[in-house]
């Protein structure tokens, strides 16, 4: 035998058929799609202005949202790894819950407390004639609330695995906890940073459920690009596997781009 | 300058109770097990916690008062901390390791980083400016750490355990190190459980135990009078009373060779480590200059090492493997050459 397959013959058989099959799982309805893609029609629907529109407010909402969860999400990490404030646990479960209710249900509870007739947004309405729904902020809104906790957790894990040691002998070094943080604690955080924007940003740019429940189905405020396939599907199924395809390259390039970074962060790895 | 130390702090089961002061110029041993509370003692001293009563100043002005609620908070204490894992900056190079005291004050940076070259150099490190903390041995480490906590001229150095994670050879560059940063301007404390370093590189030792000292003295005062389970292990470490000239140790009609040591002429207490003596049946050739024939007086076969003590002319304790022990077939009251490196001889002023 060779050596790799003398290295191979150590893992269990069980194992390796169950992780082939876990494999071909992942693979097949990628290379499934990539068969049934017109090809030939891509540049068509590149050309197309309502595919166009999608695109393009998919991508500016979902990098708007992914900087609003940096800029709320690593303070509230902070908090959550570092302060002694009693109920630690059970703000944590507050914040991450939109993480796990199905998508649907988020945008209802958006809807409750920021639309038209909602506890905040009945508010806004009257004092600001200020009315979210079906705008582009709140697509945005929507993305953030159920991908930010990506980021929250993310970060909060690489902030509880950050020296105190380090942090304590800085502020005996004569830093002052700003100091702290910004030069010492950050830099030690940015790759579960990267990470965890990099699973917000993966989240926001497939929102569906939320944002059709509270935000709508208006092209060029609401309709973003998962909500542009879903709706081609009925009309054009051509134009619902471009748009596919399209999504499938977008993500694939930040995967590319981002290799070994984010995944070790996510793991604990690094 | 003088610190002052009066605090009460409870750290789990350990309720940290001690009074003492520091005066510039001196520097304090803390002694004492693990869990003892040395380090929760250091953490109060810097400010990174809070005594829960008593008071902690310098020089009449309160850092940490529980009473009226007055807190210095540490960047804004002129005390420096080594920390016994050195805790440097992970993502910063050496230079900027050692700079970051200063740019943190407000240094302009070509400035701090000149000022960072100078304390690099003092520790004989200047090669490492560059490197990342990751690419240090401990040694290199504890340099730097040194280094970065000398830089911003402090007038207290608190020191966690300095020796404890170095292999023998950096132990030995780090006690030269050690000492050299001693400074008639600046107080300094060292947490070590090596009693050894307590005794030569302290001017006085706190021995502390479940969190309250037992016992304050030099280290001939300690010597003389134990009254602590720490210093009763120092007598483990053997001490002879005798007379130092240059590298010569004479005690009675005998002599011994003693390593590197910047202690003046005259009476010494010299200590030697069970561990660091060989038997041998017959007379060893080579190296070691300091040996000497004796007798075997008592074996104690009761821990995980033999235990042997010798007669005349040092009558000291001597720790071998129970390997080693059967290869000698020896046993009490016969004759054997037990012989000691020069270097692992420890002087210290009686």
């Amino acid at each position: 035998m060779s050596k790799r397959q003398r290295d191979e013959a150590q893992i269990p058989i069980v194992l390796s058929v169950l992780g082939i099959l876990a494999v071909v799982f992942f693979v097949l309805p990628l290379v499934a799609l990539a068969i049934r893609v017109p090809w030939s029609s891509l540049f068509d629907a590149l050309g197309n202005d309502a595919t166009v529109e999608a695109l393009v407010l998919s991508v500016v909402t979902s990098l708007v949202t992914t900087s609003l969860a940096v800029i709320l999400g690593v303070p509230l990490a902070w908090l959550l790894a570092r302060s002694t404030m009693p109920g630690r646990q059970i703000v944590r479960g507050l914040c991450t819950l939109s993480m796990v209710l199905p998508p649907v249900v988020a945008g209802v509870a958006l809807l409750a407390s920021l639309g038209r007739r909602g506890v905040v947004g009945q508010v806004l309405d009257d004092w600001f004639g200020l009315r979210l729904p079906f705008t582009m902020p709140a697509v945005i809104i929507a993305q953030l609330f159920v991908a930010m906790p990506f980021l929250v957790l993310t970060v909060e894990s690489g902030f509880a695995r950050a020296s105190t040691n380090v942090e304590d002998a800085a502020r005996t070094l004569g830093a002052s906890p700003w100091y702290v943080f910004s030069r010492v604690t950050l830099p030690a955080t940015r790759p579960a940073i990267v990470a965890g924007a990099v699973l917000t940003w993966a989240r926001a740019l497939g929102e569906f459920g939320a944002t059709i429940t509270f935000a709508g189905n208006f092209p060029g405020a609401t309709r973003t690009l998962p909500i542009a396939t879903y709706l081609a599907l009925e009309t054009n199924v051509d134009d619902a596997l471009l748009i596919s395809m399209l999504m499938v390259i977008l993500s694939l390039i930040i995967l590319v781009a981002l290799r070994g970074r984010w995944v070790g962060a996510i793991g604990g790895v690094r | 300058m003088t610190l002052s130390v009066d605090v009460r702090r409870r750290i789990g089961s350990t309720k940290l109770d001690v009074a003492f002061t520091v005066e510039a110029g001196e520097t304090v041993a803390v002694v004492g097990p693990n869990g003892a509370g040395k380090t929760s003692l250091l953490r109060t001293i810097a400010g990174l916690s809070a005594a829960d009563e008593g008071q902690v100043t310098w020089s009449g002005s309160a850092w940490d008062d529980a009473a009226s609620g007055a807190f210095v908070p540490p960047e804004q204490r002129p005390v420096s901390y080594v920390f016994q894992d050195h805790a440097l900056i992970p993502h910063l190079n050496v230079l900027n390791n050692v700079a970051f005291g200063l740019r943190a004050r407000g240094v302009r940076r070509r400035v701090a980083r000149e000022q960072a070259l100078v304390a690099l150099n003092m520790v004989g490190g200047l090669e490492l400016a560059d490197r990342m903390p990751s690419e240090l041995s401990g040694g290199e480490s504890q340099s730097v750490a040194i280094a970065r906590a000398l830089v911003a001229e402090p007038e207290l150095m608190l020191f966690d355990e300095p020796f404890a994670a170095l292999d023998a050879s950096a132990r030995a560059h780090a006690r030269r190190l050690f000492s050299s940063t001693k400074d008639t301007s600046r107080a300094q404390i060292l947490v070590t459980h090596d009693a050894v370093d307590a005794l030569t590189l302290a001017d006085r030792i706190i021995a502390l135990e479940s969190g309250s000292i037992v016992q304050v003295g030099t280290p001939s005062e300690l010597l003389a009078t134990p009254r602590s389970h720490f210093v009763a292990e120092i007598l483990g470490f053997n001490p002879l009373s005798g007379e130092l000239h240059g590298d010569q140790l004479s005690m009675g009609a005998m002599s011994l060779t003693v390593g590197a040591h910047e202690v003046p002429d005259g009476n010494v207490i010299a200590i030697i480590r069970p561990r660091s003596v060989s038997l041998h049946r017959v007379r060893p050739e080579g190296s070691p200059r300091n040996v000497w024939s004796t007798s075997i007086e008592a074996v104690d076969r009761t821990s995980d090492r033999v235990r042997v003590q010798l007669g005349a002319p040092f009558q000291i304790a001597v720790e071998v493997t129970p390997a080693g022990f059967e290869a000698l077939a020896i046993d009490v009251g016969e004759d054997l050459w037990a012989s000691v490196k020069a270097s692992e001889i420890a002087v210290h002023p009686a």
